[in-house]
This record gives C-alpha cells, structure tokens and sequence, in this order.
C-alpha cells in the first residue's frame, strides 16, 4: 500500500531526483528555487539514495556554474541533476548541447517560467523550455503533481537506458506550487525502476586516468558533420524507450503514461493538442461538452523531443477534421509557435505516408503566458472555433488583443467544474499565516478523508502588507481544475481592512458562506460593511459568519498569526469533517507542525483552537443594505491618466481585464507611480514630538518607505495651514528664520518603527518616550493625511544652501525613492533613498535583478519618481547576472556622447558666445551650486541654438551641415551636465553570478558607481546562501551552518589600487555613510560601495536592526573604512578605518540574529566550532585592515 | 589526621566545598579542573525556564516570520527535521559532566512555572543528575497576588517535582519571605531535601546617559555572608534537612563560619569567577590549617557549633542581635 502525501510539485521532483542522484549542483531561481532546497535539506540532514549513500549536494555561484559542474559530474560518471528555470536554463544552454553532443545519461528539472522580454517575470509558461528544445535534449513534460513524482522515474530511467539526457519540465508556479494528494512513488519503486547495470554503464563512460582517453575534442570541416549524425540512432530509438519505460512504471505502480495521451470520444471531430497543465484544464472542458453530447478530444503531448510522429498520428481519432494546437509561448515572427509547427509538420508527413486519409485543418493559438489564468471556458470557446468556417488561426485566448485582433472570446462566467467540489476561497495578510493553515488543511483533508484535496496560493508582488489568496478544492473525484477559483462556495476574508478594497465576493456563488475576521461582533458588524458588500450578502443569500481573529490570537499568545483561528473556523462551519474529528485533526497536525519548536509554541496553538469557536458567530442578515459608504477609489482622483487608466485596475486586481491596447509597447512606464498607491497597511504610525526633537534627522534617514519627510521653510507659507500641522522654529543656525516640519505620510507608512529606534531624544519626564512615538494609525490617518498633502504643498529645500557632508542637512534634499514595496523595516532602501537624494535628479541606475530590482520596479508601481523640475532617477533592470556590464554601457554612452558634444559645441562658439562655451566646456560640476550654473548654460545653450536655427530658417538649406550640427548638438546637449552612474545590486549578484562582470567593470576604470546591498545571503529568492554569507550562518544551501567565511569582495576591489572602497553601515554611523557616497561620487574612476543591509533573512524582528548593526560593526563583524586611491597619489595610507578595533565579542553580536542561533539548536557544538573560527576570521581580518591603514603605497593608485 | 568529610542531599562529600551554579559549568574542562583543584560537588548552571521558553519562541518566529508572503520566497530558513531545544542540550551536559567527573553533579532547574518543568526534572534524573537543585526565582510584582497563593505555588512544585524524582532536591531560595523559617519547614515537607540559602537576583540599573533600565550584576563579597550565616543558624537543628550556604562565601574564615553556623556545605561562585579555579586549593589549604591551628578534627565535629541552638544566646541571631548592631553603629563621644 503506497501512502498518499499531500505536497507540490517541486518536492515531488526533488523527492524522485535525490534518491536516485550521486551529485547535485545548484543555484536558486524561482520557481524552481524549491527544488534546489529539499535537496539540500535532506543531503544535510543524511537522507540516503537508493544505493544507500547521501548525494552530494553543491551550490554554485549561477546557473552556468551548475550546468558546468553538472558537466564535469557526469563525464567522470555521477548520476547528477540539476533544477532551475527562465533565464537560468538560458544559462545552461551551452553546456546542454555539450551534453546532448556527448550522448550523456541525465535529468534536469525544470519548472517553466517566462523569460524576460519587455519585462521579467517569474510566473510559468513555456518560453524557457522551448528555447532549448534546439539543444539535442530528450523533453518530458508532466501536467499535474502526481504526473512530476511518476514521470521524474520514468525520465531518470529512461535516459539511462536512451543515453539522451532528459529535460523534464511542468508549467511554473501552476503545478510546481500547486498542493496536491497524489500517491507516493515509493522507494522500493524507484529501486525496481533503476537498472543498475545502466548506472555502473554510464559510470564506466566517465573520464578516469586508470582507463584514459580524451573527450571534448575539436573538429574541422572535414569530420564535425559526420560526427554530429552519429546520434541518430540514439533519437530514433528514445520514444520507444520511453515508452517501454512508462510501461514498465505502469505495471508496477498502475498509472499508465504514453508519449502522446489522448482524452476524449473516440470518434471526436475536433482535437486540442497541446501540453503542461493546460492538459488538464483541457480535459476537464473535454469531459463537460462530451457529457452535453458533443465529440471532442484533448491530445497531450508528454514526450516533446524527440517528437515522435507515428505515435502521434497513431494517437489521434480516426474522425479528425480539425486540430488547434495550443502554445504556452510566444516566438514572433515565426510561421507558428513550435508545438504548431510541429503538428503541422507531423501531419503532412503522416498524410505523405499515408497514415492519415487528408490533412484535418489546423490552427495554432497562444494561451496562458506569465501564467495567465487558462480555463474550462477558453477551451470551450476554442472547439467552438474550430467549427467556424474560418477558424482563426494564429490565435490568443485568454487576453483582450485590441490591437491585432488575434484574440478568441470565451464566456468567463461558464464553469465546468464538478459540483461536487468544495471550493473555499480565502484572502489573507502574507503575515497573518492564512496560506500556511490552508497548506495544513489540506494535508489534514487529504490524510482524514478519501477527498482529493488541491491547493493553490496567489501572491501578490509587494514585500510588506501582501495580500494573499488561497484557492482550495475539495472533491470525491479526480481534481483537474489547473485554474483559479471562479466560484466559492466558501469564501473567508482574513482582514477587514480588505473589504473596502478588494470585491472579494464577487467569486462567491449562491448561498454560499462568508467567514470574515472582524473586531465587530456579530450585531454591530453589518453596520461597518461597504454597501455593495452588504448588497452582495443579501442578494447571493450568503450564510455569513464572523470572528473575532485578532482578540483569539493576541489573547492565546499567537500575537498577530490568526492562521489557526481561522482554519478552525473554517473547519468549524464548512462541514468538510465533523467537528470532534476535525479538532482533533487540526491539534494532531499543530502537533505535528511545532512539535519541534517546542511544547510552548504547540500550547498556545492549541489555546488557539480552543477558545476560537466560543468566539465564531453567525450573522443575522438584515433584508436591507443600510451603509451609507462603499468601496474606496482606488487611486486619488488626482492621478495621472495613466494611472488611473493602466495602473489602477492592477493595484485592484483587476489587470486581467486590461486589453493589450492598454500596454506600452516597449516596456516603458511612467516613474513616481509608487505615490498613488496608499496602502494603509500598519496599524500604529508614527507621531512627531515638535516640542523635544532636535531636528537631527536621523528618522528621516532610516525611514525605509520614505514616509517621514523634514522641510525647512520660509514661515510664510504656514499662513493657511491645516489644524493640526505641526511647525517649529529651525535648529540650524543658516535657517534660524525659517521654520522646520517633520511630516509622516500615514497611509505609505509599514509600521517598522526604525524611526523611534533611531530617536536620539529622550523625553524628560517619561523616558519610554522619544521626539517620535508610534501610535494606533485609524485615529490618525485623515488628519495626518491633510497635514501630508499640506506639507507637500511646502517649497522643497534650495539645494545650494545644503551641506551635504551633514546628515541633518542631507535629510532636508527631496528623496526620489519612495514608498517602496519592501519589506517592513527594510534595511537596503535607506541607501538608496540616501542616493536618490544625492544624485536623484542626475542618476542612471542599473539595477541587477533582486530585491531591489522587485520592490523597485515590479509592476503595478516603481517607487523611484521626480522632482517638480521633471527630473528623477533612470532606471532599468537587465539581468541577474550582468548588471555590472549593463551599468557600465550607460557609462559609455554618456562618455561617448559627452565627447561628441564637447567636439560640436566650439562649432558654435559664434552663436552662444566664447564665455559660454568655455562655461559649458570647463565649468566646474563639483558641488550642487556648480550643477545648478551648468544646468543654467545647456539651458542658454538649448534657446540660443533654437533661435539660431529659427533665423537659419530663412536662409533654406545653404548651411545645412552646421544647421544638422545644431540638431545634433541639440540632442545631446544634456549630457554636459554631469551624470551619476550607479550600478546597483545584492551580494547574490556581486559576490556571486555577477561577479567576473563586477571584477571587469571595476578594472574597466570608468566612472561608476557600485553600490552593494549586502545581505548576505540571497534575499529575493527565500534565503540561499551566497559568497557573502559569512562563517556559521544557517541559510539554505547551508542548513548546517556556512563552514567558510565572507569573501572580502571590498579588498579584492582594492587590489586594483584604482577602485575606491568603501563598506558602510548607516545604522551604526550614518555620517561615515554619508561621506563614502560622496565621496565615491566625488571619486573620477570607479567606486564600490558595499553597504550592509540588515533583513528579514537575519532572523529577528527588523525593529532591532539599527541596533544589530551597531553590534556588527562593534564586533568588528562589519569594520566600517573606506579605500581612497587619491590619498595613495599624496604619498598617504589608502585605506581609513571608520571603525574602532572590535570592543565585544562576535558572540554578542550573533546571538541577537536567528541566523546563527539556529545553528546552535540544531548543532551546538558545531556552532560553538564555527563561531570560535569565525572570531578568529574577525580578528585576523582587522588585523590585516590595520596594518593596510598604516600602509602607503605611492604609484599604487590613481585613474589608469 | 584532618576530616574534612561532610554529607549533602544524601551525598558522601569529601570535603564541604561546592563550587555552585555559574556560567562556568557549562564547559566540561572547567568542571573537570574544578574537580582537580578540590571541589567536592558540583551544581550545574541552570536550566532557566524563560530561557527554553524564549528559545522555542525565537525559533518560532524565526521560521513562521514572512513565510508564505512574497512567491519568490515562500520561507527564509530550511527547516530542518528537528530542533535541539528545550533541555536537550542540558541533559547531554549533564551526561557528559558524570563521564568526565567522579564528583557528584547536581543539575539545576530554576524558574517557577509547572509547564514542563516537572518533565524536565525527570530527564534530569534519568540524565545522571545525582540531585536536584531547585532555583525558585520569582518577583512578586502583581500587587493583586497575596503571599500566601505564592507559597502555595512554590510548594506544589517542590511537591510535584517530589513525585517524579527519586533523587534528593535541594531547593534554592531567597531570603524574601515574610515568615521564612515556617516555609522553610513547609518546603522541606514537601519534599526538599536541602535548602539553599540564599540567591542573588540580577538587579536592575539606571544607566542615567541612556535614560535606560540595565540589568547589573556584581560579584558577591563576604559582607554577604552575614544573612546567612543567621538562618543557617536558626534553622540547624530545627529543619529535616540539610543546609547549604551560597553568596558571600570567599575565604576559609567564611568557610569555616558557614560550618559553625550548621551548613552541611559552602558554595561559591564569584570568589572562582574572580579569582579563578585556581583559588580553590588554597582556600582548601586554608581551611586546614585553621582547623589544625586551633585544632579540629572534623568539619562534622564543628558543624552546628555555632547555630542558635548550640550556642549560649540564641537571641543573638534574632531581632537582639539587630538591637546591638545599631548600637555598635553609635557615634562615637564627640572629642575636641
């Protein structure tokens, strides 16, 4: 009896991959990212393969690493895999023709994902698999979870016995994230499925010097072609071998798999062909029209290379008249997207080989690309179509293309579901839990009942405040719906505060329930419901349920974690179990969850379930909405049109509706978006003490969403302020005059509270306050919403009167980054908010792919905006890896274009005038004054030479040539305003896959700026370990602890001798942070800056992260100095320590961080071991800092 | 010949010199040069209830902390198949203090709440502990708590713990007690085996720059020796159980008092964290030769000597004693 598990499909191919693997090379990349981690887990926790021994599991430093080590494993014999996806398999192209090439036994997962084009995105579709489909790769393509566990043995097996390596591949996110109950393949399965003597086969191939010969030779035109047709045989034997190998899997475990599968009458006159877990979208439209007495079919496509095109005709009813072939891709420009063409293809030879009477029409069609929802309902739209007379061929379903009119229409209120489904809907705080209960629910439903349970969990793309949706079926039958719920049956909202944003019951169906999470008991709580949520209460006669969530939790001890509250009530009302059994359930599974992390946690979890249902309640509906409120505006009505047009509907979850008329054509967006999306999502914020602060600005600087805000100000403007606005006189003694605002945007704000850690201040009387305090936010928000939009009406500092060397003053400069979707607390965006104040309105910002890269320009908003002059930060995102290199090409379009410019300007000396040009050519650009004169010279420059060629105009085109000149001049005249580069990133990025770009672009000697955000680890994708991890932390990839130390990236780049260096910590001295980003910018040559950055990845409550900085650097964990080559030119030490030599022991500063505590919970003498060696890296570390800062080496320095 | 010998908790001691609970039994070496230098028992650091409580609830946020927000990172920590929380760790430490040691160990659970507390000193036992020493630390902040409910609770645990060990419990206390010496007799009837009087809180400081509340610790000294030596005084004899004196003990003299004074055995911990482990056989050396100088035999020939019950005013360790305090503190004739 095999057991039946609940889990996704990433587990499931990791589950399959580790036991039958001697070597595992790695690298994070979502969504695959999963995959990569089990592997690691278990190899670190001792899990054994089926022969007994634990795979070695490696973490490179990119994708093309691993597919290299990938390489080097199996041509010295290992069984080795790999998981990655988009651009990483992009990475690992070269490497798979080389293994193809080499007729090499072995598999690589992949779960599909998008490419980026016009932008990137992680969400699934086929573009990534079908880039490689080129490479000689054999390609498996699984549909659902359990298809992933069964067909990742049928692939390890398979290519044993094919010698063709396998890319075995399930649609991103839809089936690598989606929850299921499949049935274990076992490992007395996988045992029988493996062919030892195949292994000890493919090992015998390896490279050994007991048995040598060479491989990877180069070949000239006399033999390559030859040698390249070698492997024929080798492809036209593989599907046969797959097949026999799925045969054999469906003779041991009953689950039985073809190259091409076809579901649907036998006798169907129209066919879907198409592949992923589209398929079972498909078959479940199929089942639905065949019961309403039409003949149609699904063909799945399971082996895509080699594709075999006998089987397939062999597969395909007899009756077949017409064909859509259906691509998860897009390839433009192409006669068709590959799987049509292929069809297409395999059709006419089937006819010329007479296996099929006439060729049956085809069309081809794009669906579901970033994983765009694809339905029952397209599907049925399209077998509609290809009854037309003219079916559309080249079509999109599932979008609105206004544009080229490729699109199909398709009924989105048409299910064909089974009714006998339980379909919960449920929306919930990334905090709150809500995903992880309903994980937990269905686990419990899955192993208490014969129900078949899926789940599937939307997320949306902010750090802080995400919203999340959770869509959980449950069923007597086989769950084919690979599509979102469209009708709930039940539906439970988690926040209140999200009923006047989002129209969560617009999916619930008659009568279904409706459990919300409310501070309002069930008498008073109607009265608090938008109208048009009462309306739909009362019209879709909801049965509706409330609970107190929050009360339940604080009171129990679960603090804001309302997940077993809620699953309680969920399991309370929705009948799935009965209630004893399913109390029971839910505490055997707390215990079961948090067992491990103590019988404290599990205690008040089971408090939790205990005190929930005294405190669930049912509604009375009222006949009448009675509100005289509704649904909040999305945005202001002040916003822009297009925000109000495009960005608007996907703040309100409602992109899907936009049509791709609606889309900028180039990926293109508007800047300062980030400020019509009030959030709302903390409930304390900050409040200003006017009466004791000292203006020091700290706050301001620390604020990591930008949302505290000080102007300086002639007091002439407060003639009309708002009642509560808040104005003091200026401590500075320049302004003593004019008056000082310190400002709190509350509806921006994320509740962090870094502003109060950072307060210098101490109220006298009550020392537990400070000259900024937290307090409940509701209260607060539409006078502090006033007093904001007041405030913004206040005139911005003139930059020339500031000091920029002084943190008090810089906190007065605009910031050009703002209210980013960071996390709360975030410990990166205070840098770069540092930046865009500094050089906002100059800068041109390469940002590598990575946190900052997501909450900096992840649609629907970017945070980095303009100045009231139009003037803000340019920013783009290439690429993970080669962001250095990107950054570096703005560099070089500026210094080609200001050469061009310096060369066209002395043409025109005559018109502008000699003391302008030589302003324009010469003048200094050295402080924010300087600036502001060359800015007023291109200004001059612009309108003379626009007069000038107004005059030329009468004169025709007798001097063309200096009139183009002028143009030309015209078009490039900005740039003689100096420009700041920045080239921007994670250590993931600079430690690791970016590195040898990083390395070249520093060597390059060019004017850019580096800036590092360090930490430590990779953020974005959940936490991987990275080159800048240092000794001892637990991270993935690194469950036991990191055994080497932190790569000294700063003094690598010192090496160079041309570089300046500097590491910062803002927390721990905000000046020498300041003055290490001016003077890099200062600096003529290239600048690295790495910056530490605090995060949620340390393992503690970010509140303290200021605070564990000060430990950091105190440590000497973190030694602060900066590298100046120019002091190296004056016969001085290069190197400055900012830092003092550590005072404390390294333990004092580990102990406040998770990272490194849960190494000693789970080894204590291990971590003991790794902290005493970590001490010594410290310590010798400083001691070679120390010695560099006396050192001065005279001829080591300067610009090359 | 000299005996230093003395029992404890049932335990055969050669010599009544217990180096007590500190930071420094948490590493094997040092138990084992304690044990050298001449330490006849050893009391581990404690296990501290709010530290396995604190620990479980660290991990716990640790690994529940952003999980599931954002789809790129779906969690943050690998969560591994099991945690070494709780008193594992400690138990391990004990197992392997018995192996490097043949000095008895006595383990140490301080807290105050039943939770698994009763559990944890069965592991104790079952660990290897030779006895129990119970640290029952407690701020009676709650103005709605009266003293009477608090005994109660302090005794059911005493008596709880009784039940699930059969190894002699000592029971740590502090001096603060309205009416110590009848609790002290209730909790030798709910199952101690030994009081150990007394133990020194961490107190809070102002740090006036700061404007902040900061825990300070200090050293004992031997002025502190005096409240003991008082209720080991008035309890000798009068209480089923033996005594043991920790906090202000540094000297052979304190030693040697604490004796007089009817403790079964002398504890310290700042005198070996000041001055090192090193001290020990000096202070042993000391303490002969006192005893040889005015000629002892035996630690047991001394013991009591010097308690209420055996000496010739047994007021002097009462509020008389007080009275002539203060009178000693009275200004002297003023000279001119």
């Amino acid at each position: 009896m095999r057991s039946k598990i609940t889990l996704d499909a990433n587990e499931a191919a990791a589950w399959i991959a580790h036991q039958v693997s001697d070597v595992i090379a790695i690298y994070p990349i979502t969504p695959s990212s999963a995959m990569g981690e089990w592997a690691d887990q278990w190899s670190s926790e001792g899990r054994q393969n089926i022969w007994g021994t634990t795979p070695l599991v490696v973490e490179m430093q990119s994708e093309a690493g691993a597919a290299g080590a990938v390489h080097g494993a199996l041509q010295t014999g290992s069984l080795t895999t790999t998981f990655t996806a988009s651009q990483g398999l992009m990475l690992m192209l070269p490497n798979m023709y080389k293994i193809a090439g080499e007729l090499t036994s072995t598999v690589f997962h992949v779960s599909a994902r998008s490419l980026a084009a016009q932008a990137l995105s992680i969400f699934g579709d086929h573009q990534d698999v079908m880039a490689a489909r080129a490479t000689g790769w054999a390609m498996l393509c699984s549909n659902s979870v359990q298809e992933v566990m069964d067909l990742a043995l049928v692939a390890h097996a398979a290519t044993l016995k094919a010698r063709v390596p396998i890319l075995h591949f399930f649609d991103g996110f839809r089936t690598s994230h989606e929850v299921m109950k499949i049935e274990r393949v076992e490992v007395e399965d996988i045992r029988a499925m493996i062919d030892d003597e195949l292994v000890r086969a493919h090992r015998a191939r390896g490279l050994s010097p007991d048995n040598p010969f060479i491989r990877g030779t180069a070949q000239n035109p006399d033999v390559y072609f030859q040698a390249r047709e070698t492997v024929n045989p080798f492809y036209a034997r593989m599907p046969q071998l797959v097949q026999e190998t799925m045969d054999q899997f469906a003779a041991r475990l009953g689950r039985q798999y073809h190259l091409f599968d076809y579901v649907g009458a036998p006798d169907a006159d129209r066919v879907i062909v198409l592949m992923g877990s589209g398929a079972e979208v498909a078959q479940e439209a199929v089942e639905y029209l065949n019961a309403r007495g039409e003949k149609v079919g699904v063909l799945k496509v399971r082996l895509y290379r080699p594709f075999a095109v006998e089987q397939f005709i062999k597969t395909l009813p007899r009756e077949i008249k017409s064909i859509a072939v259906l691509d998860r891709t897009k390839e433009p420009g192409s006669a068709g997207e590959p799987l049509y063409v292929d069809i297409v293809t395999a059709l006419a030879e089937g006819v010329a080989a007479g296996q099929l009477a006439a060729f049956p029409r085809v069309i081809g069609g794009r669906y579901g690309l970033s994983s765009k929802e694809f339905t029952p309902a397209m599907v049925i739209s399209i077998f509609q179509e290809l009854q037309q007379a003219q079916p559309k061929n080249h079509f999109t379903i599932g979008i609105n293309d206004d544009v080229s009119h490729t699109s199909l229409e398709f009924d989105p209120d048409l299910s064909a579901e089974d009714p006998a489904t339980i379909r919960g809907l449920f929306y919930g705080l990334g905090a709150d839990g809500t995903v992880g209960a309903n994980k937990n629910s269905i686990k419990i439903i899955g192993d208490e009942t014969d129900l078949q349970a899926q789940g599937y969990f939307v997320y949306d793309s902010k750090k802080s405040g995400s919203m999340t949706i959770s869509h959980l079926r449950f069923g007597p039958r086989t769950i084919h719906s690979a599509y979102l719920i469209r009708r709930a049956n039940f539906v439970a909202c988690h926040q209140f505060s999200f009923l006047d944003r989002f129209d969560m019951l617009e999916a619930a169906e008659d009568g279904a329930t409706f459990l919300l999470n409310s501070p309002y008991g069930p008498d008073e709580v109607w009265d608090k419901l938008p109208r048009s949520v009462q309306e739909t209460i009362i019209a879709k006669r909801l049965k509706f349920y409330v609970v107190d969530g929050y009360s339940v939790a604080r009171e129990t001890g679960m603090g804001g974690r309302i997940n077993t509250v809620m699953q309680t009530c969920f399991f309370a009302i929705s009948g799935v179990l009965p209630r004893e059994q399913a109390i029971a359930a839910i505490k055997h599974s707390i215990a079961k969850t948090y067992g491990k992390r103590g019988p404290t946690i599990v205690q008040k979890n089971y408090a939790a379930v205990d005190q929930t249902l005294a405190n669930l309640h049912q509604v009375r509906v009222p006949e009448k909405a009675t509100s005289a409120f509704d649904m909040r505006a999305v945005v202001a009505a002040n916003a822009p049109e297009f925000v109000q047009k495009l960005t608007a509907p996907m703040m309100a979850g409602r992109g899907d509706d936009l049509p791709v008329s609606a889309m900028p054509i180039d990926g293109t967006y508007p800047s300062g978006t980030a400020q019509w999306e009030k959030r709302n999502i903390t409930l304390e914020i900050p409040v200003w003490d006017e009466d004791i602060c000292i203006q020091c600005g700290k706050c301001v600087f620390v604020c990591p969403h930008t949302v505290i805000r000080a102007k300086v100000y002639d007091p002439k403007y407060l003639a009309d302020t708002p009642e509560t606005f808040k104005s003091v006189p200026a401590r500075w003694k320049e302004f003593e005059h004019l008056s000082y605002s310190l400002q709190v945007s509350p509806e921006d704000c994320t509740g962090c509270a870094l502003c109060v850690q950072v307060c210098p201040v101490k109220n006298k009387s009550e020392t537990r306050l400070r000259a900024i305090n937290m307090a409940p936010q509701p209260p607060l928000r539409e006078q502090e919403k006033t007093n904001w939009e007041f405030f913004q009406t206040l005139p911005e500092m003139d930059r020339t009167k500031i000091n920029t060397h002084l943190v008090k003053d810089d906190q007065l400069l605009e910031p050009l980054f703002e209210f980013s979707g960071a996390c709360t607390g975030c410990g990166e965006t205070p840098y770069l908010k540092l930046l865009s104040q500094l050089y906002g309105d100059r800068a041109l910002i390469a940002n590598a792919t990575g946190c900052s890269s997501i909450y900096g320009g992840n649609l629907p908003t970017t945070p980095w905006t303009f100045n009231a002059e139009g003037r803000g930060p340019a920013w783009s995102n290439s690429l993970f890896e080669d962001n250095a290199e990107f950054g570096l090409g703005f560099r070089l379009t500026l210094d080609k274009r200001l050469e061009y410019a310096r060369e066209l300007v002395p043409h025109f000396a005559s018109v502008l005038g000699e003391e302008l040009v030589h302003g324009l050519l010469n003048g200094d650009q050295s402080d924010e004054a300087e600036i502001l004169r060359q800015r007023g010279r291109v200004q001059a420059l612009k309108e003379r030479l626009e007069a000038w060629l107004a005059g030329e105009a009468v004169n025709g085109d007798s001097n063309a040539p200096l009139q183009n000149r002028a143009r030309e001049l015209l078009s490039v005249a900005d740039v003689l305003v100096k420009k700041s580069v920045w080239i921007v990133g994670g250590d993931g990025w600079a430690y690791d896959i970016g590195y040898g770009g990083l390395d070249h672009v520093l060597a390059s000697g060019r004017k850019v700026n580096v800036l590092v955000l360090d930490t430590e680890v990779y953020s974005n994708t959940g936490g991987q370990m990275s080159k800048a991890t240092s000794r001892g932390a637990v991270a993935k990839f690194a469950a036991g602890g990191k055994p080497n130390s932190k790569k000294d990236l700063a003094l690598l780049a010192m090496t160079y001798g041309n570089v300046y260096v500097a590491r910062v910590a803002f927390g721990a001295n905000d000046s020498q942070t300041v003055k290490a980003f001016l003077e890099a910018e200062a600096y003529d040559g290239p600048s690295l800056i790495i910056a530490y950055s605090h995060c949620l990845m340390h393992g503690y409550d970010l509140v303290h992260g200021l605070d564990q900085q000060k430990a950091a650097v105190a440590s000497g964990y973190f030694p602060l100095f900066r590298y100046d080559p120019r002091l190296a030119a004056e016969g001085k030490a290069a190197l400055q320590l900012d830092s003092k030599a550590p005072s404390v022991r390294l333990e004092k500063f580990r102990e406040g961080e998770g990272r490194f505590s849960m190494l000693a919970q789970q080894n204590p003498e291990g971590a003991a071991e790794l902290l005493e060696l970590a001490q010594q890296d410290v310590m010798a570390r400083w001691k070679m800092y120390e010695g560099l800062a006396q050192l001065s080496l005279k001829g080591h320095q300067g610009k090359d | 010949m000299l005996d230093l010998s003395t029992t404890y908790l049932g335990l055969e001691l050669k010599n009544p010199l217990v180096p007590s609970s500190s930071p420094l039994m948490r590493h094997l070496d040092k138990l084992r040069r304690m044990e050298d230098a001449g330490a006849a028992a050893i009391v581990l650091h404690s296990l501290f209830e709010e530290q396995i409580i604190s620990e479980s609830q660290k991990l716990d946020f640790i690994l529940s902390y952003g999980v599931d927000s954002f789809p790129e990172a779906l969690s943050y920590f690998p969560d591994i198949r099991s945690y070494n929380l709780g008193p594992d760790g400690y138990l391990e430490h004990i197992r392997r203090a018995k192996a490097a040691v043949a000095i008895p160990i006595i383990a140490s659970l301080n807290g105050f709440s039943r939770g698994g507390w009763i559990e944890y000193a069965r592991q104790m036992q079952q660990a290897g502990a030779d006895a129990l020493e119970l640290n029952m630390y407690y701020i009676a902040a709650d103005a709605d708590q009266d003293s009477a409910a608090l005994e109660e609770m302090y005794l059911e645990l005493v008596n709880e713990i009784r039940q699930v060990v059969t190894i002699p419990i000592a029971v740590k206390l502090s001096a603060h007690f309205t009416a110590f010496a009848n609790f002290a007799r209730r909790a030798v009837a709910a199952g101690a085996n030994g009081l150990v009087l007394f133990n020194r809180f961490y107190q809070p400081d102002l740090d006036l720059e700061a404007l902040e509340v900061v825990p300070s610790v200090h050293l004992s000294s031997s002025a502190e020796l005096s409240l003991r030596l008082r209720w080991v005084g008035l309890l000798y004899g009068r209480m089923n159980c033996d005594l043991a004196v920790t906090g202000g003990v540094h000297t052979a003299e304190d030693v040697l008092k604490a004796m007089m004074a009817g403790a079964n055995v002398a504890m310290m911990t700042s005198v070996l964290l000041a001055s090192g482990i090193d001290y020990l056989p000096g202070l042993l050396r000391d303490v002969e030769t006192w005893m040889l100088e005015h000629e002892y035999e035996s630690i047991a020939q001394m013991r009591g000597s010097m308690s209420s019950k055996n000496i010739a005013h047994p007021a002097a360790f009462e509020r008389a004693n007080y009275a002539q305090v203060l009178r000693s503190y009275e200004p002297q004739r003023m000279r001119w």
